[in-house]
């Protein structure tokens, strides 16, 4: 793993780590008349039984990042282990891009091996609150039951990695904070890791375990930093005063 | 309420032609009575259904091929940057070419037989079926695309689930605008080239006698087969194609 300017990285990986990346560039356009430069020099791991959150501006190369991780893009210079295909990876998208001509259930079946359990389905859309929706069809649902729908056909792989790309965004504050307390409980329950790219970041500092901080294009890891306090224990001021220390030393990053 | 309104228009329709028939008294414009008696006539001794059902034949045959043919066609040209640039031109061509030009073409060059006249529809209507399914190819949702990479759908799994619902509505237009341009397009055919069915049997009446009443009978039939079609059978199945929306 290339060192990426990363704080800490000798002790980034507490857990084990159950994905590691490390993108040394992508470039989109190489060899034509404007290539542009989209990653650069990011490495991290996500570890298992975590939540990591990574944190840049918009247009940063997130989706780039994202879509490498899904193996989507073999295209760059790098690596991640284990390989995509081999990782486990489920994603939930921002967009929750479920088939509107699909059952709620059907869309979360569908994405499953044919050999699944009735019963681990049952209990997944039950602790999720989606027992009622089962049989409608994606059109019927606010976007907050959508994203509950999209996340329990992630869960539903039972994942080694969860990718979350900014589940909370556009939410109102009740489905926002009820749907983070799913994800949550999750990975307690779970040893899965997550990774979850976020703009906000008072929503990070209150569930990561890390942050990863990345800078606009090319995207490069200016800083990875763990937070100590149990999850369960942080208090409104210990959060805000974080976020004012992180805006001070990564001001291209978080506005003050 | 709607139906009231049609109801109307249709019986002002009538009565406009009868007083018109009456005025003109002339065997070149009958009154809808006459009409319904050749249909009687005709119906009753069996030529009448005898020629429908073979058009009506025809119109199937070649309406499938064509839509098997041209739905395929036109997923590939969707999909295929290459393949468009090589098929465009030709199929720019085919779609301007006049119906009765590839018919008469096609009697030339196969003969003058069955096959020859399921060539000419199929030529007539797959390019519009292709140019449809095309545009569906084309605009297929990417964000659906990557979700079911991502989550590793099998083959089978992306075409039941994720192409084919995407493709529905554009099949079902083409069916709906095909439908109708392939049974016109029968007719002429059988005009030309066919000594039996519906166009034969217009063209016999024509020529023969001047058969007006028989002329319009034939047409009337075929027309109310051909919109009953529409209603039974394709425009429930866009209904249904809806259903989630």
């Amino acid at each position: 793993m290339s060192d990426a300017g990363a704080e800490g990285s000798g002790s980034a990986d507490r857990g084990d780590a159950a994905l590691r990346v490390a993108i040394a560039r992508k470039v989109y356009g190489a060899g034509g008349p404007e290539p542009v430069e989209a990653v650069r020099d990011l490495a991290f791991s996500v570890a298992a039984g975590q939540i990591t959150c990574l944190i840049g501006p918009s247009g940063a190369g997130k989706t780039t990042t994202l879509r490498i991780l899904l193996g989507l893009d073999p295209d760059y210079e790098g690596s991640v282990t284990p390989h995509p295909d081999e990782a486990g990876i489920a994603m939930a998208f921002q967009e929750p891009r479920l088939l509107p001509w699909r059952t709620v259930e059907q869309n979360v079946r569908l994405a499953l091996p044919r050999t699944a359990r009735r019963q681990d389905l049952d209990a997944l859309f039950a602790s999720l609150g989606l027992t009622p929706w089962r049989s409608r069809y994606p059109g019927a649902l606010s976007l907050g039951m959508a994203r509950r729908v999209s996340l329990a056909r992630a869960l539903a792989q039972k994942p080694g990695i969860l990718i979350l790309d900014e589940p909370f965004v556009s939410l109102d504050d009740t489905s926002a904070a009820a749907l983070r307390a799913l994800v949550v409980e999750a990975v307690d329950r779970t040893r899965m890791g997550v990774l979850m790219v976020t703009h906000n970041v008072a929503e990070a500092i209150e569930i990561a375990d890390r942050l990863l901080l990345v800078s606009g294009r090319p995207a490069t890891l200016l800083g990875s930093i763990p937070l100590e306090i149990a999850r369960g224990s942080r208090e409104r001021s210990w959060i805000e005063a974080r976020r004012t220390d992180l805006a001070k030393r990564f001001p291209t990053v978080i506005a003050g | 309420m709607g139906f009231a309104t049609r109801l109307v228009s249709v019986l002002i329709l009538l009565a406009g032609w009868q007083v018109a028939a009456s005025a003109a008294g002339s065997r070149l414009l009958p009154p809808p009575l006459a009409i319904l008696d050749f249909i009687a006539r005709e119906s009753a001794r069996g030529d009448l259904w005898w020629n429908v059902g073979i058009t009506l034949s025809r119109v199937g045959i070649s309406f499938f091929l064509a839509m098997t043919l041209g739905v395929l066609l036109g997923i590939a040209l969707g999909r295929s940057r290459r393949l468009n640039l090589v098929l465009d031109t030709p199929l720019l061509i085919l779609l301007n070419t006049p119906a009765l030009v590839l018919t008469v073409l096609a009697y030339i060059w196969v003969g003058l037989n069955e096959a020859a006249a399921i060539v000419a529809v199929v030529l007539n209507k797959l390019p519009n079926v292709a140019v449809i399914l095309r545009e569906g190819a084309r605009g297929l949702d990417p964000q659906l695309e990557e979700m079911a990479r991502t989550y590793r759908f099998d083959r089978r799994t992306w075409i039941a689930h994720v192409l084919v619902p995407q493709l529905q509505p554009f099949v079902v237009a083409a069916a709906r605008s095909g439908l109708s341009l392939a049974w016109k397009i029968v007719l002429v055919i059988e005009l030309l080239g066919r000594p039996n069915g519906v166009g034969f049997a217009i063209n016999y009446y024509f020529v023969q006698s001047l058969n007006v009443a028989a002329i319009l009978g034939y047409s009337l039939v075929f027309m109310s087969v051909m919109i009953a079609i529409d209603i039974l059978i394709l425009q429930r199945l866009e209904a249904y194609v809806r259903r989630w929306r």
